[in-house]
């Protein structure tokens, strides 16, 4: 690293760069080899040694206290005090080292805030704030853009550069061709924990890609045209709350029909989460209605939307999905063990449910020792496959699919979109959630666009991907509002239900920073 | 996997008419009123006297029974009816307090009004320095409890550190004869308890709670046996602990009312409440305090700027076995000789006060005092006769706590990585 | 890369051998890592709680269970009982003011010491051996005509006698840990079966065996009463059942030192706090005449293990039950009511507590209800369950153990004057050490592999 650079690490999905970083930072041990600084070796044995050697990071995975306020978790590890031993902690001292840092670098953050009533964005301020204080030299970034909408990205971007001019150097951990591109000054490619080649920003993204990933994947998949159906899913005026009573699901109003696929695209924390578990009964409905093949199902318990023939696939797979301490069986029926042949709502007949598994295993390719193993010891994508498996042996009229592939190897992306589309033209209608916008423009017939709750527009696949990246960050049509951050929620001027397509004024609530 | 808030407690409220706010208020409302009309109706025509004395003589205040159960239970009753109209969030905890004292007062011009002729007064003195006595382990324990949990060891062995401090404090007390060293021996023996607690769940990664069910039985047996195998055949020279006595803080001592009753007590009493201030400010202002919430809030972050998280747990759950040791050392160098199982659930209640009192020094002390209050109550009410069972009175702390839990009279926070060990990665 | 320089210094190139190296073996550690799913990255930024977090004690409570279950079961438990019964001697032998006398002079006369510490560790074990297994002395008198069968099955019959109720509790706790829940409230439940229990045996006059019956069905309904208000507490509001059941506990102790007095129900000839005594026709009859205090209880302890079992293995709830306790979310997704199902463990774990309950009053060891009827029944159930690896037949020989001991422990203290208490402390430390088998192991030196793979299930899951 050279002083007052900017250098990407880039690499797919568990390639190793969080954890290469996380040794740097002395979280974790190295089995074997060495660090570096000023050509002599530096042993980090926690993240002590780290700061003191000037490297600092923002985590993946935000390390702030929620309840803390922001002044309290910048000086947490470094507090000023006075009182001599008995350690008082200085607030006023360390409220106005924040205001400092965070003018000299323009990163606006109240320091008596408490954190975890803060966006995201605002979030990850702090964190760069607080690895500033600390004087560090190197500066890590894990994924910082991974919940930041584009133009709060193109903001991450302004402020890396000014903390280049500084003289701070960056480590820019990413798996975003164009975020590499349009920053770092060297590029620094790994694949399954080996570095495999360093190119400079001026190289092609196809080229950066092919390093990347080792081979050339196409995402695109093979498929038909759609033919449309009868609507099979019809949602009006749908309400939803999150976990915190804030609205996240605002008036959504979306059809899907036998024989297509809706994709819903957006940056992740935009509602989709909500949507479709309120789809699912799984969280409570504030208003509105939704119909499969014209019967209401809003306020049903999710087993009877389930038996009504919707499959789902939820986006966390080993916390929504699977009993890891099942076996791959008994995760089969996880949703029908009550039902002949597996039971009769009193008794089960395990040999039934294995029977089923050993037939429902080769058909879904599921690479497992037996049915009898537990499905924890398989690899993300054959877990993903059970439960694909699972949700695709009912009859189905509707497939609810949230973030399908996340974290599945190649291969299994594959097996998957097949299965997906095989569905479709069997005439099931399929409602695809993914924040990738790749897989949702290779998969969808058509794209419903999410951001802070409503749909913005619905687009056709052949969209370029700017205007839907436009309409991921909130703007439509003409406008152009920049400079907000994902979580101010609109004021009430503009929550009427809108339909997909209504503009919603943004300018108004441009947030000053 | 970080932030991850434990909000087992969290009722979803839909923000409408009926807030929580509301509820408690509309609770509080039906309480009072039945407070006025049953208490009311039940109480005598008699005077309540309650006095600021030992006994029925010096000043007093005196209310007409009807009267004064009426007027409270009706002031009870108004306080819902603030919280019901919709106030301002901030007026919840004082208004809910009016709600509470409203109600009990009622309660006592009945029961007072109503004794036998000759006994209907309540001497106060008796009242509140009962109050505190029977609160100090409480206190103690549910301050081990806040030193442990607020840096994410749940203790559940609080009661077998209280009981392990009566045992040391007793044995060693008598065996040197001296009640300075058994201070210090009952503060180890509560260290110990905490110590194996410590060591089996930070080190082995035993579940928490687990943990302190078996240390409690654990050390329920040990010193249930050694009480057995030493002190009830040789008393005199392992179980007769010398004591501290009453040490009146000249001036404050001849306050009326608090004078007796709070400033004439001995260095436990003195040593609860300078804890509760000293651990309040610790806690809250300190670096140290800042680290151990950090630690029992998200151990991750501390652990990447630099905070020792083990090292940290290991120092406050021994400092917090101290604390109950002492809390211990209450009943053993001030009050009784040391019996079998005779800490019998303090610590479980104490335990309670912890929750109730919202895992903060302050809330805890409230809280203790309350619980210390209900019981004082208890031995009150049986002394005049009166028919309401002590054996209710007695579970008042725990139903207290289970509403307080399932989340009807407030929103109840743990530390949010409370009982989570913590593996580096 | 993998050079950090700090700024101003000139870099120098780095070796791409040994970059190589060094991703590569970060690769292996960087499986679980960096493979962990973004949703987790994106939730917990997001700082949304999501059901998932809301909770974490059931993670752990899972991983605990896993870990419970992963440890060498025969050999940590083997280990774990002598460790306990060394700590145990050690302590006869320090509260022994006879024998640390002659510690007094252990340099001069070390064989004093370690005669006479030997005698009475002796001494004590053997009286816990003969009153829990069998006495040789009887066995003798019967061989040789001078005594009766009678004594040679006493001590067995006194095991089973304490076994029973221990069975019903720790089934009660292991039944409730296997779906998700920490059932501190075994003692509580168990406390209101042997009121409702007592009540139906003396109040109602019915015919023999109905009496029974009807009186068992009272204590199981006890108990499934107070197990359902904590389930239900869980299910609708989220209050933590650890919390909520050792309040039970307490109420249901009051409740019971009030009750005993009540008219009615207080024994009309005495003063002291005792009820009446249940009617012969609702008490579980002796199975082996009159002089053995075994009694039918033991029998249903083992249909219950069987019914527990079967329960937990063979039936849809119990399916529904495992899920839940495994992973509620994921069981919740696939449509299992998880509210439902935790009142449900909670009913039925608590009627199993409650019929242990009533075994104290409706068995042989008492017949009418005082303060300390229930014993510690509760409690020790949950160190039973943990013995047993919360697995039915596993409970049942944790609790033949736990009988043993108490059984034995009488002896001990009537025949060797070491306090029955000494029992307690060799239950709990017998349990601490199953708990941390990494412990075990490495006193014994024994492979210490297992601590590391605890700390990385652990580290998983948090």
């Amino acid at each position: 690293m050279e002083p007052g650079e900017i250098h990407a690490l880039l690499g797919e999905n568990g390639a190793g760069k969080s954890t290469l970083m996380n040794v740097l930072y002395g979280l974790l041990q190295p089995d074997e080899g060495e660090i570096l600084v000023d050509g002599r070796p530096l042993r980090v044995r926690g993240p002590g040694d780290a700061i003191a050697a000037g490297i600092g990071m923002v985590h993946q995975h935000f390390m702030l206290v929620p309840v803390f306020t922001v002044a309290e978790n910048v000086m947490l590890g470094a507090e000023q005090v006075r009182g001599g031993i008995l350690g008082l902690l200085d607030r006023r001292r360390a409220r106005r080292r924040v205001v400092e840092v965070s003018s000299r670098y323009n990163l606006q953050v109240d320091p008596d805030a408490v954190v975890e009533d803060l966006p995201v964005g605002v979030q990850q301020r702090v964190e760069i704030v607080k690895a500033l204080t600390r004087d560090v030299e190197l500066l890590i970034l894990d994924e910082p853009t991974a919940v930041l909408t584009p133009q709060e990205t193109e903001e991450l971007l302004a402020v890396m550069r000014a903390l280049r001019e500084a003289g701070k150097s960056i480590v820019f951990i990413t798996h975003k061709l164009k975020e590499v591109k349009a920053i770092a000054d060297r590029i620094t490619v790994i694949r399954r924990g080996r570095v495999v080649g360093t190119a400079r920003p001026d190289a092609s993204e196809d080229e950066l890609a092919a390093l990347m990933v080792g081979r050339t994947v196409s995402l695109l998949v093979d498929k038909a045209p759609a033919r449309p159906g009868a609507a099979v899913l019809e949602i009006e005026g749908l309400v939803v709350d999150d976990d915190r009573t804030c609205r996240a699901v605002d008036g959504v109003d979306l059809t899907v029909r036998a024989g297509e696929v809706l994709g819903i695209a957006g940056v992740q924390g935009n509602g989709q989460t909500e949507l479709v578990e309120a789809l699912m009964g799984l969280r409570p409905i504030v208003s509105g209605t939704v119909r499969l093949a014209g019967e209401r199902i809003d306020g049903w318990p999710t087993r009877r939307v389930l038996r009504a023939g919707v499959g789902y696939v939820p986006e966390d797979r080993s916390v929504d999905g699977l009993v890891k301490e099942f076996s791959v069986a008994e995760n089969l029926v996880l949703d029908m063990y009550d039902q002949p042949p597996f039971g009769n709502g009193l008794v089960l007949r395990p040999d039934a449910i294995v029977a089923s598994a050993r037939q429902r295993i080769p058909e879904f390719d599921i690479r497992t020792p037996s049915a009898e193993a537990a499905v924890g010891t398989l690899s993300g994508g054959n877990q993903q496959k059970v439960i694909i498996a699972r949700e695709m042996s009912r009859p189905l009229k509707l497939f609810v699919a949230a973030q399908p592939t996340r974290g599945v190897d190649v291969g299994s992306i594959e097996f998957i979109h097949r299965r997906i589309v095989r569905e479709r033209d069997a005439g099931t209608a399929v409602l695809l959630v993914s924040s990738e916008l790749d897989e949702v423009i290779g998969l969808a017939d058509r794209i419903a666009v999410m951001y802070r709750g409503r749909i913005l527009g619905i687009v056709d696949p052949q969209t370029p991907r700017e205007e839907i990246g436009l309409l991921m960050a909130g703007v439509t049509g003409a406008e152009s509002g920049s400079g907000e951050t994902a979580a101010t929620r609109p004021t009430e001027s503009g929550t009427a239900p809108s339909a997909g397509t209504t503009t919603v004024d943004e300018s108004g609530n441009e947030e000053s920073r | 996997m970080s932030t991850v808030t434990v909000d087992d407690v969290a009722v979803a409220v839909r923000p409408g008419f009926w807030t929580r706010e509301r509820r408690v208020g509309a609770g509080a409302v039906l309480l009072g009123v039945v407070a006025a009309a049953l208490f009311g109706s039940l109480a005598t025509g008699a005077d309540a006297r309650f006095t600021f004395s030992e006994d029925a003589g010096g000043a007093s205040v005196a209310v007409n029974g009807t009267l004064g159960a009426v007027l409270f239970g009706l002031v009870a009753a108004a306080a819902g009816a603030a919280l019901l109209a919709g106030l301002r969030a901030r007026w919840f905890i004082p208004l809910l307090g009016v709600a509470v004292v409203g109600v009990v007062l009622s309660f006592l011009c009945w029961q007072v009004s109503a004794a036998p002729a000759g006994q209907n007064f309540m001497p106060l003195v008796n009242i509140v320095r009962g109050t505190f006595i029977l609160a100090l382990p409480l206190i103690f324990g549910a301050l081990a409890g806040v030193l442990c949990e607020r840096s994410g060891v749940v203790n559940v062995a609080i009661e077998g550190q209280l009981l392990m401090g009566a045992f040391c404090g007793a044995l060693v007390g008598t065996m040197t004869a001296n009640a300075w060293v058994g201070l210090v021996a009952a503060a180890l023996g509560g260290a110990l308890i905490s110590l194996l607690l410590a060591v089996f769940t930070i080190r082995y990664l035993v579940d928490q709670v687990v943990m302190g069910i078996v240390l409690n039985l654990f050390a329920l047996g040990l010193t249930g046996f050694l009480y057995e195998r030493l002190m009830q055949p040789e008393a005199a020279r392992y179980n007769q602990p010398p004591r501290f006595e009453a040490w009146p803080i000249p001036l404050l001592s001849d306050l009326p009312l608090l004078g007796p009753a709070l400033f004439s007590g001995n260095i436990f009493l003195y040593l609860a409440l300078v804890l509760v201030v000293v651990i309040h400010v610790a806690l809250f202002r300190t670096r140290w305090g800042l680290r151990t919430r950090s630690v029992g809030e998200h151990p991750t972050a501390a652990d990447t700027l630099g905070v020792k998280v083990l090292a940290l747990r290991y120092r406050n759950v021994l400092l917090a076995g101290m604390v109950a040791g002492v809390g211990g050392a209450s009943y053993t160098l001030a009050l009784y000789t040391f019996t079998k199982n005779m800490i019998g659930g303090k610590g479980f209640i104490a335990l309670a006060a912890l929750i109730f009192g919202r895992w903060s020094p302050t809330g805890a002390l409230l809280a203790a005092l309350f619980f210390g209050f209900a019981d004082q109550l208890a031995t009150y009410l049986s002394a005049i006769n009166s028919n309401i069972p002590s054996e209710f009175l007695a579970m008042l702390p725990y139903l207290a706590t289970l509403l307080a839990v399932a989340g009807l009279v407030g929103k109840v926070r743990a530390p949010a990585a409370d009982g989570k060990p913590y593996v580096k990665g | 890369m993998t050079d950090v320089n700090a700024p101003g210094a000139p870099a120098p190139r780095s070796n791409p051998d040994r970059e190589h190296t060094e991703a590569e073996h970060t690769d292996r550690a960087g499986v679980a890592g960096d493979d962990a799913p973004e949703p987790a990255a994106a939730r917990a930024s997001g700082d949304t709680p999501t059901p998932a977090d809301q909770d974490g004690t059931a993670t752990l409570l899972r991983l605990f269970v896993r870990n419970l279950w992963s440890a060498n079961t025969v050999t940590v438990t083997v280990l774990a009982v002598v460790l306990a019964l060394v700590i145990g001697a050690v302590l006869i032998i320090v509260s022994d003011p006879d024998v640390l006398a002659t510690f007094g002079y252990f340099a001069a006369r070390p064989s004093d010491a370690l005669t006479s510490s030997w005698a009475v560790v002796s001494d004590a074990y053997a009286n816990l051996f003969k009153g829990a297994v069998v006495d040789p002395a009887a066995v003798r008198a019967w061989a040789d005509g001078t005594g009766g069968w009678q004594p040679v099955f006493a001590p067995i019959s006194e095991t089973l006698t304490y076994t029973t109720p221990l069975v019903f509790t720790g089934l009660a706790v292991s039944l409730a840990f296997r779906g998700g829940l920490f059932n501190i409230g075994a003692q509580g439940q168990a406390t209101i079966g042997v009121i409702l229990a007592a009540l139906a045996g003396f109040l109602l006059p019915l015919p023999p065996v109905v009496h029974l019956v009807v009186a068992l069905l009272a204590g199981a309904l006890g108990g499934a009463i107070w197990g359902f208000v904590p389930g239900f507490l869980k299910a609708r509001t989220g209050a933590h059942e650890v919390i909520s059941t050792i309040m039970l506990n307490y109420v249901a102790v009051y409740f019971l030192t009030w009750i005993i007095v009540q008219d009615g129900v207080h024994a009309p000839d005495r003063t002291d706090a005792i009820s009446r005594s249940v009617d012969g026709s609702a008490q579980l009859p002796r199975l082996l005449g009159s002089d053995l205090r075994v009694h039918l209880g033991i029998v249903l302890a083992v249909a219950a293990t069987w019914a527990v079992s079967w329960l937990l293995d063979r039936s849809t709830f119990g399916f529904e039950l495992r899920a839940v306790g495994a992973n509620p979310d994921a069981a919740r997704t696939a449509g299992i009511s998880v509210g439902r199902t935790y009142v449900l463990v909670m009913v039925v774990a608590g009627a199993l507590a409650g019929l242990g309950g009533s075994n104290m009053v409706l068995g042989s060891t008492a017949s009418a209800l005082t303060p300390l009827v229930v014993a510690q029944i509760g409690f020790d159930g949950i160190l039973v369950a943990l013995l047993g690896r919360v697995k039915p037949w596993g409970v049942a020989l944790a609790a033949l153990l736990f009988g043993a001991l108490q059984a034995g422990g009488n002896r001990m203290q009537s025949y060797a004057s070491v306090s029955l208490e000494l029992v307690t402390v060799l239950q709990a430390l017998i349990v601490i050490f199953i708990a941390a088998p990494a412990l075990v192991k490495a006193i014994f030196g024994l492979r210490a592999a297992r601590a590391a793979r605890l700390q990385t299930s652990m580290a998983k899951g948090w």
